[in-house]
């Protein structure tokens, strides 16, 4: 039971940060409808920027994690801007593929300036965070993965239900013809969608840099492991990526601790087709409203 | 003048010519009717106002649309809303997964940051309908209350001109009366210049002050809504009745003249 309860804990931790992930590659998907094969890409810069920043630069851990986190928002801001704003019109399939050769240039270019070995961020967190009840215990950085996660969470659902650019955002995910009628700027929705993806990629970066280490192939693999969430979740649903991370997350530790570690990669994949064949629109997607 | 269009070509994808030199004057506080057949050009001359020809790669090719003492034809529609013209899409386009409150506050965009509450409660003094299902996703709405909405919706931009494309389509009799008396005083009280284009000419002409009848891209007549109402090929083509003032039957039009041909 405790082994079963140990395995839960980790799953729910892991899974909640591949949610976190998730959460803007789906914010990307829900307005501009593009799918980001760069998304590892932008979770390896957030781990990158914040080594450089902490590790090398020595700044204090709270100003580097600020940085890290603003650098990103404006790495997000200027990929819109620079690379897919001149495709908007275009057919989607050509922006999917940029987004292909997107990540193709972030590995490339982490790879020539840091290499491919494994970095690792000083020990930084107190071990006070790391919580334990008998013989189940929580270690520091899931603790921290989880605050963190719970803040952005709400943050965002309330930025998305409430705030008027929020609204603005859903508009043009909606009914992107309708929303230009009406003045919002779609460009800038785009813009900002990217950023706050990019943002919030980074961020899980730095948690999975500090749980794994910093390497460029790792951290790119954990964008790949975001299309199974998403699908899972629903491509369109902000909460069904955190729900979707937890299943998968808690799928992994469990295969992993009684079945075998080396299937811990496959079997959530078969869960995954299951669950889709009862909801094919993922657990929380949007079912097409039609009125008939 | 508010709105002066002078002898506009529109061309989609730089090869379909849709607008062969358009003219048409706009006064500030009127009701202007478009009326024409299907695919004679009054939604592309809509669209050419409020700068949607863009992203369906269509474009001003010639003449110049004046608003308010300045040239617009070359303007992105971010900007061209920004200066008051809000065009309400043919065939409703609500937001369907917001609800109705969330798709009028997206009325807002052009003025962000500013307060709307005011607003709200114009839009659901004008259309109580809305007001029962401010908390319901617009998807689940009917087409009557979805017209109603994407109307309140742009006059919460305060517009100084709408554009409004079909907001009869499809629409039971008595929903297109009550939308139309609804659109008359949207006119009288808050001083909105209206273009209207519409198939339904009986009732367009009823709150018009001015009409325009296009066919193939160009205006074929136009004068006082009064006079087109009393102008027996309009009254003909149109309304359907003949000059004696009887319903007329299909039946008995002959068949050269079944399709009125202006030119």
């Amino acid at each position: 039971m405790d082994f079963f309860l140990q395995l839960l804990v980790n799953g729910l931790s892991i899974g909640f940060l591949y949610g976190l992930s998730a959460m803007g590659f789906v914010m990307i998907f829900k307005s501009s409808s593009v799918l980001n094969f760069a998304h590892g890409e932008l979770i390896a810069f957030g781990a990158y920027l914040f080594l450089v920043l902490c590790s090398w630069a020595q700044l204090s851990l709270p100003l580097s994690f600020l940085l890290t986190l603003a650098g990103c928002f404006l790495l997000g801001f200027a990929v819109e801007r620079v690379f897919l704003r001149p495709l908007i019109g275009e057919p989607l399939i050509f922006v999917i593929m940029l987004t292909v050769g997107l990540a193709a240039m972030f590995k490339g270019s982490i790879l020539l300036v840091f290499g491919g070995n494994l970095h690792t961020y000083p020990d930084f967190l107190p071990p006070w965070l790391g919580l334990t009840w008998g013989s189940v215990s929580l270690q520091p950085v899931y603790t921290v993965t989880l605050i963190i996660g719970t803040a952005f969470l709400i943050l965002f659902g309330l930025f998305f239900k409430f705030s008027s650019q929020g609204i603005y955002m859903r508009s043009v995910a909606d009914n992107q013809r309708a929303a230009l009628s009406l003045g919002v700027h779609v460009k800038r929705v785009f813009a900002l969608s990217w950023a706050i993806a990019a943002l919030v990629a980074g961020m899980s970066g730095i948690v999975l840099g500090i749980i794994n280490g910093v390497n460029v192939h790792d951290l790119s693999g954990i964008g790949l492991k975001v299309f199974p969430v998403v699908i899972l979740g629903g491509l369109d649903s902000i909460g069904g990526a955190i729900i979707g991370g937890i299943i998968i997350g808690v799928l992994e530790a469990l295969t992993g601790g009684y079945i075998s570690p080396s299937l811990k990669d496959v079997i959530p994949y078969i869960v995954l087709v299951f669950i889709l064949m009862v909801k094919p629109y993922g657990l929380f997607g949007q079912v097409e409203i039609e009125r008939v | 003048m508010l709105l002066t269009i002078n002898n506009i070509s529109v061309v989609y994808s730089d090869v379909i010519q849709v607008l062969k030199g358009v003219s048409l004057r706009v006064e500030e506080g009127q009701i202007v009717s478009l009326l024409g057949g299907n695919g004679a050009g009054k939604t592309t001359t809509l669209k050419a106002v409020s700068g949607l020809l863009k992203p369906e790669n269509g474009r001003v090719t010639d003449g110049e649309i004046i608003f308010a003492g300045s040239p617009i034809h070359n303007l992105s529609p971010e900007e061209i809303t920004r200066k008051g013209i809000i065009q309400v899409l043919e065939g409703r386009q609500p937001f369907k997964y917001l609800t109705v409150e969330e798709n009028l506050r997206v009325g807002t965009a052009i003025r962000f940051g500013k307060p709307y509450q005011e607003d709200l409660k114009l839009v659901y003094s004008y259309f109580p309908a809305l007001l029962n299902r401010r908390k319901m996703k617009a998807g689940y709405c009917s087409g009557g209350e979805l017209q109603m909405l994407v109307m309140g919706r742009a006059l919460m931009a305060h517009p100084r001109l709408l554009l409004l494309d079909e907001p009869s389509l499809g629409l039971a009799p008595l929903v297109v009366r009550e939308i139309f008396g609804i659109i008359k005083r949207i006119n009288e009280e808050q001083g909105t210049t209206i273009v209207l284009v519409e198939q339904n000419a009986n009732m367009a002409l009823q709150i018009a002050h001015y009409g325009y009848v296009m066919e193939n891209g160009k205006i074929v007549m136009e004068g006082p809504a009064e006079e087109l109402r009393e102008n027996p090929d309009i009254k003909e083509f149109y309304l359907g009745v003949s000059a004696a003032g009887a319903l007329k039957s299909y039946r008995d039009v002959k068949s050269y003249r079944r399709r009125k041909r202006w030119l």
